[in-house]
């Protein structure tokens, strides 16, 4: 930008307000409904956001310590999978597909989900079940965990999302 | 692109604050940068060693480290990061380490 752009614009034009805090939800529980999760809640701790993730239904998942390293790419009624719906219910295809999407994954050094949710804890961001969900699947505390700060009620989740954004995925 | 006066020295940054030119920092120009990012100086030892880590990592690759890069490989964990540099580690270190900001997802 040059010097003459900045004195040309207008004394009351504002910057738009930068986000100071968000608070999102991750519902779903295949590998490619956790990871953008994930990397929207990393990266907004690096840019310095405040940020709470909320695991809720099959999103819980992500954060239960016999299923975490166990999620797999949905190779059925995923169009985005561009293989047909039949083809991708046969045994061992989504095993398959999560195997090469891991690799790909890898290879741009972005952690394995329970790495990647272990590195979200150390960033700072609070992450929390859902009570229904925890009740309904009739988890324990100790199924979840240790980095999940707390098991919350969606009342609570909205007290906490406070004065910031909301994001579901 | 503005000038701004660090440490006596005009240094041109971008709008964001970032120098132009990694090649005229000095380490007084960034205690004065951590200073106005909220972080208290002087700079601990972890800070300059993230500091350094930062430019060597610029200086060879073209880019400097993410969060997780950092993390890995620096020597100070994810956790400390964010205790040294609260509002983005990656970012406020590439401002105080006089690099250009890091681009990257993760």
């Amino acid at each position: 930008m040059t010097t003459t752009a900045v004195a040309e614009t207008p004394a009351t034009s504002k910057q738009p307000e930068a986000i100071e805090k968000i608070s999102l939800i991750i519902s779903k529980g295949s590998l490619e409904e956790i990871y953008p999760g994930l990397i929207m809640a990393n990266g907004a701790r690096a840019e310095g956001i405040e940020v709470n993730v909320f695991f809720t239904f099959f999103g819980l998942d992500a954060i239960h310590k016999k299923r975490q390293s166990k999620i797999k790419v949905a190779t059925v009624g995923n169009p985005g999978m561009h293989i047909p719906t039949w083809a991708g219910g046969l045994p061992g295809v989504s095993a398959l597909a999560t195997k090469y999407m891991e690799h790909q994954i890898e290879e741009l050094d972005i952690p394995d989900i329970p790495e990647f949710v272990e590195m979200i804890s150390d960033t700072g961001a609070g992450l929390y079940a859902c009570l229904a969900s925890v009740d309904l699947f009739k988890f324990k505390k100790e199924d979840l965990i240790d980095e999940v700060e707390e098991i919350i009620t969606v009342g609570e989740f909205y007290e906490m999302a406070a004065g910031g954004q909301i994001i579901f995925t | 692109m503005t000038t701004k006066l660090l440490a006596g020295t005009p240094v041109e940054v971008n709008e964001e604050g970032f120098f132009v030119d990694p090649d005229v920092w000095t380490e007084d120009m960034a205690t004065e940068l951590a200073a106005e990012a909220n972080i208290a100086v002087p700079l601990t030892d972890k800070h300059w060693q993230v500091l350094h880590y930062m430019r060597k990592e610029y200086f060879e690759k073209g880019t400097g480290p993410t969060v997780r890069k950092l993390g890995k490989s620096s020597g100070v964990t994810v956790k400390e990061l964010y205790q040294l540099f609260p509002k983005g580690p990656a970012k406020l270190a590439a401002l105080c380490a006089g690099i250009p900001k890091p681009r990257g997802c993760v």
